[in-house]
């Protein structure tokens, strides 16, 4: 950690000193937990499929189960090393989308509605790039 | 080579990339696109869905380091993210409807643009720097931890600010890179924002930027499993023990050679966009 760290002068600052170690928290949860499903996902799909021929050079799309996150759920349930995988990845895009979501409460509870709009705007972008498109 | 060796080999030359680019700062990602196309012969287009995933989980692993230290400016982080979220989607419709050979091509040179750039200069924090109206409004002012306290810092340049993180934000979601360097630029170029603060703000940001055309790509089944997985973990690990390795180490000579080594991937990329062989 840095030297150059020191202790709050503002008043209100404690507050954002707390709320940044909650983000950074729930940042590093959210990778930890991510990696871990893709690494087991990763060992299952290696050895069910680690013998065969990957084959990547032309775009085909991967299938309709690995693509929407209801789709990869249910893939889950099934035991689809791949689905596990992905879900796994869905959890690493969730993470800092739940990072803008609890900036969100954060601004809220500072009582600046001002950036609570701002964070409101950057959380609905997302959530359209997740769950609208298609 | 199976599918065991391909992950092996895939996964070993992430966990080198991760480790390069957090030591020399220049950033892992950027080099993952060329290693999977050129070396490894994926499609641009998966190549560039697993990119992108190992940039969010490099951001992210960043992040929640640096908030710790108080320099990344929140407020800084989510009123420009507006723009890179859009601009983040934007790239990714781009690169949905362009050639693999075009998007190598612009590849290429965001490389050339990333190495020039880490040769560049660093402007030093200017005290007496003022305040715009529109930064005062938007409360983006902020203050700076230093072993004297608490230095505070005035923003400007709002609007060049805003259009560069929108530019920074289309090339993320085009190239499947977290644009780190527009970012900087963005920030301690045109709002003259003190380097540390951009740094770790930009950090902060590419995460969420990453995120937004993400969603596209997998959507649009870019995201392939087989590729995503050992370049996440690799890109991963290598970029933690990159970290934690960067207090001891001398890293001018190493960010030299990294920069070359993206000089040389860039004019790769370009060559291989135009003779169409991606």
């Amino acid at each position: 950690m840095s030297e150059a760290s020191v202790t709050a002068t503002k008043p209100g600052s404690w507050n954002d000193q707390r709320i940044e170690i909650i983000i950074g928290t729930l940042l590093r949860t959210g990778v930890i937990l991510a990696a871990s499903v893709v690494l087991f996902g990763g060992v299952l799909y290696l050895v069910r499929h680690g013998h065969e021929m990957p084959d990547y050079r032309t775009f085909r799309g991967e299938p309709e189960s690995l693509k929407s996150p209801r789709d990869i759920v249910h893939g889950v349930f099934g035991v689809s090393a791949r689905a596990i995988i992905q879900l796994g990845l869905l959890l690493l895009i969730a993470t800092p989308v739940a990072r803008v979501a609890f900036s969100a409460v954060a601004f809220a509870i500072e009582h600046d509605s001002m950036y609570v709009v701002i964070t409101l705007i950057v959380l609905a972008v997302l959530s359209y790039s997740l769950f609208a498109s298609s | 080579m199976n599918i065991l060796e391909f992950t092996g080999l895939v996964g070993l030359g992430s966990l080198l990339a991760g480790f390069l680019g957090a030591l020399t700062g220049l950033g892992g990602g950027v080099v993952i696109v060329p290693m999977l196309t050129l070396l490894f012969g994926v499609n641009i287009r998966y190549a560039i869905g697993a990119s992108l995933v190992s940039v969010i989980a490099t951001s992210s692993g960043a992040a929640a380091a640096y908030v710790r230290e108080g320099y990344s400016n929140v407020r800084i982080g989510m009123f420009l993210e507006t723009a890179t979220t859009v601009g983040a989607i934007a790239g990714a419709a781009i690169a949905m409807r362009v050639s693999g050979n075009a998007i190598a091509i612009v590849f290429g040179l965001v490389l050339l643009y990333s190495a020039y750039l880490s040769s560049r200069h660093r402007d030093e924090h200017d005290p007496n720097q003022q305040s715009s109206k529109l930064a005062k409004k938007l409360k983006l002012n902020g203050t700076l931890p230093t072993p004297e306290g608490k230095l505070p810092y005035n923003v400007t340049g709002v609007p060049a600010g805003y259009s560069l993180m929108f530019g920074a934000g289309v090339l993320s979601g085009l190239l499947g890179i977290g644009s780190g360097a527009v970012k900087v630029l963005a920030m301690d170029q045109a709002m003259k924002i003190p380097f540390k603060v951009s740094t770790t703000t930009s950090n902060f940001m590419i995460g969420v930027t990453a995120a937004a055309s993400a969603g596209l790509y997998l959507n649009r089944g870019y995201i392939a499993p087989g590729i995503a997985m050992p370049v996440m973990l690799g890109v991963l690990a290598g970029s933690m023990i990159g970290a934690k390795l960067l207090v001891k180490a001398k890293v001018k000579a190493l960010r030299y050679l990294f920069a070359a080594v993206i000089v040389v991937l860039g004019i790769e990329m370009i060559f291989s966009g135009a003779k169409g062989r991606l």
